[in-house]
């Protein structure tokens, strides 16, 4: 069993009581909400007749089906307007504070909340969205709920909930150049696969991880639930501090000071004990491409997709179904295949620094005609911030169609669908079957560098052919 | 699919019913339940499109289109059932559509939670026990007898040892699934909680 790791240090601060049969009745200190997973929960509210206990402690934005052309009120899909109103009544009633489209702080709540300091170390997070796991990259420990947890987290601020061992994925050395968190997360997966992580919250550390900007650490976080990990973590240093520091929600004047001790105080120890530690060396990781329909299933970019003789054995049932649903042969190289449609944006991939890197690809370059392509920023934030660098512009003059803040093509829950069988570039998280909107729609995960690197080609490239 | 839905309440100790068996690996829950069916503020219409394209794809032979399993409740996977998203429809619709209990190799953890919260009790067995099953589901009828109590499934001529997390089988046992009364009866340590947090002092109410 796990000891003085943060998981364990930020899981007991927050146990309120142990439950019969061995779970833990655990405080959330941050409850984020979305028009997708709370409706029901606070349906199920009134049914019972209960009160949201702390309002103060759940804030709610809209993302999951906003459209990204035309956001103008009300939407022209009925039932999405229905849920953003039903979320605007709720918040109303309840006193929940709401970040609503055009108050320019709305976007995909995995982006919104660390970028309004919500987020921070030290806190338990949750929310009704599996992609919670990214703000443990401030040190936060964080969980996808379902509907029913949403319930239970409105009507008394704390989830029943088994602790989860503790994984430490040590990353040495550091990424090299054209290869970004999204490869090395791939990469981790792929070495571990989808179901590694379950029972575990994953802590990712070591030089590669410091050496990470805070965005980059949440697209590592982020994914930790595609490995299988319903919490991924990053010890907090002083880039998680700066980070923070001055953002609307963070802790000023002598709070500050308070704080700052307070979250110097939860990194795990030097002589932790782990229930499982798994040792990578980052600088081996190359741009990672995904080609089968789960996120393990990815190669570098040089790499063949693999026959079915040299996969394990437990993974030969899935690749089969992989090989036959992506049209792809065993052998066959990833690099050079054919894109219909490439999508930047997600909660992994929709940051400012996201946009920046695709874009210094995109400059001076021309969108292949044969390709969609459309960038879809995490946030108004985000949007802004583009728009201040001129990085929209670049987008547009490549050829890309510039779209407002939503989670859009990531889960398709909008308008931006793929069509039939279609193969996407995406910045995205998962690669499933029919994710992206087509139940036969194919998609590549890859990072925003690598989608813009396909979006000119119109082929999967190597993106490093473009900056060095 | 069922005609009524009626949401399990009260203690569960006993699952009798006929399995259905879907054979994959890592079925995720956007399969379970598409995406664009999430654009509801109710659960009530999603048993009838649970694996929606899935079942498109097979016209009709997907598991759950089979005359043969039309009134099947204990559904039997192999790894990692339910994973990716977080939506509890994936439960509810397979909850609507008839399923009482689920056996697999293996579940993802949001999804087991989910479960376990609206009352389906997800019991684990070793790959080759499932892969028995599903053999034996394969050629003919199975019904199975779900005792919670002995953690053990049995049926005319197999019998097997369940796993599932003691926390759980209590709860079900108990009649304590729904866990919302349970963490309400604490209310007083929540609050005597909520002020000791060192990060509920410094928050700003700006």
């Amino acid at each position: 069993m796990s000891q003085d790791t943060l998981f364990d240090k930020v899981w007991d601060l927050h146990k309120v009581s142990s439950l019969p049969g061995g779970s833990d009745q655990i405080f959330i200190g941050l409850h984020l909400i979305h028009e997708v997973t709370s409706p029901q929960a606070f349906g199920a509210l009134k049914d019972k007749n209960l009160k949201v206990k702390f309002p103060e402690r759940t804030v709610a934005t809209v993302d999951h089906i906003v459209p990204t052309d035309n956001q103008s009120r009300p939407f022209k899909d009925n039932l999405a307007e229905q849920m953003i109103e039903t979320l605007e009544k709720n918040c109303l009633e309840h006193k929940i504070r709401f970040f609503n489209i055009g108050s320019g702080n709305q976007g995909i709540v995995h982006v919104v909340a660390p970028e309004l300091g919500l987020t921070q170390p030290g806190m338990s997070i949750a929310c009704g969205d599996s992609h919670t796991s990214t703000h443990g990259a401030f040190g936060s420990i964080a969980f996808g709920i379902g509907t029913s947890q949403v319930r239970d987290v409105l009507a008394t601020q704390t989830i029943a909930m088994n602790k989860l061992k503790v994984r430490q994925i040590w990353c040495d050395n550091k990424l090299s150049n054209g290869v970004y968190a999204k490869d090395l997360v791939l990469h981790i997966i792929s070495k571990l696969g989808v179901k590694a992580g379950v029972g575990f919250a994953y802590e990712f550390s070591g030089p590669a991880i410091d050496e990470l900007s805070m965005e980059e650490r949440m697209t590592i976080c982020n994914m930790s639930i595609e490995g299988g990990a319903r919490c991924g973590y990053i010890n907090p240093d002083e880039k998680t501090f700066s980070y923070i520091k001055n953002k609307l929600c963070a802790p000023k004047n002598e709070h500050w000071d308070k704080a700052l001790t307070w979250w110097k105080s939860l990194k795990s120890n030097e002589n932790s004990i782990y229930d499982d530690v798994i040792k990578l060396d980052a600088s081996k990781v190359e741009p990672t491409v995904t080609w089968g329909i789960t996120p393990g299933q990815s190669i570098s970019i040089n790499q063949q997709i693999p026959l079915l003789d040299d996969l394990a054995p437990n993974d030969k049932l899935v690749a089969k179904e992989a090989y036959e649903y992506m049209s792809f042969k065993p052998g066959q190289l990833i690099k050079d295949t054919p894109i219909d449609v490439c999508f930047i944006g997600s909660c992994t991939n929709g940051r400012i620094s996201d946009l920046r890197v695709a874009a210094k690809v995109l400059k001076d370059k021309k969108v292949s005609k044969n390709v969609k392509a459309f960038v879809v920023p995490g946030s108004e934030k985000v949007a802004t911030e583009a728009k201040q660098e001129g990085i929209d512009q670049i987008f547009k003059d490549s050829g890309f169609q510039w779209r407002e803040p939503g989670c859009s093509m990531c889960l398709a829950m909008n308008s931006d669908k793929l069509i039939g069988n279609q193969v996407s570039a995406s910045s995205s998280n998962r690669n499933f079957k029919g994710r992206q909107g087509s139940p036969s729609g194919r998609t590549l995960l890859m990072s925003p560098a690598m989608v813009a690197a396909a979006a000119i080609n119109g082929k999967v490239s190597d993106v490093r052919e473009f900056i060095n | 699919m069922r005609s009524k839905f009626t949401p399990p309440i009260g203690k569960i100790s006993n699952i009798n019913g006929q399995c259905i068996s879907l054979i994959g690996n890592d079925i995720d829950t956007d399969r379970i339940i598409p995406a664009r069916f999430l654009k509801c503020v109710n659960f009530d219409s999603l048993g009838e499109y649970v694996f929606e394209d899935d079942r498109k794809t097979l016209k009709g032979k997907h598991p759950f289109d089979l005359e043969e399993n039309k009134n099947s409740s204990i559904l039997v996977v192999n790894s990692n059932f339910g994973c990716g998203s977080s939506r509890e429809h994936a439960p509810q619709a397979l909850i609507r559509w008839g399923i009482k209990a689920i056996l697999g190799e293996s579940f993802a953890d949001i999804f087991y939670s989910n479960c376990i919260a609206i009352g389906i009790p997800c019991f684990t067995l070793p790959k080759n026990s499932i892969e028995e099953i599903q053999k034996y589901c394969h050629n003919q009828f199975l019904f199975l007898e779900i005792d919670l109590k002995k953690s053990l499934a049995k049926s005319k001529y197999l019998n097997f040892n369940l796993e599932i997390k003691e926390s759980s089988r209590k709860m079900f046992l108990s009649g304590e699934w729904d866990a919302t009364a349970t963490l309400l009866a604490n209310t007083s340590l929540v609050e005597k909680k909520f002020k000791e947090l060192p990060y509920i002092q410094f928050c700003n109410d700006n």
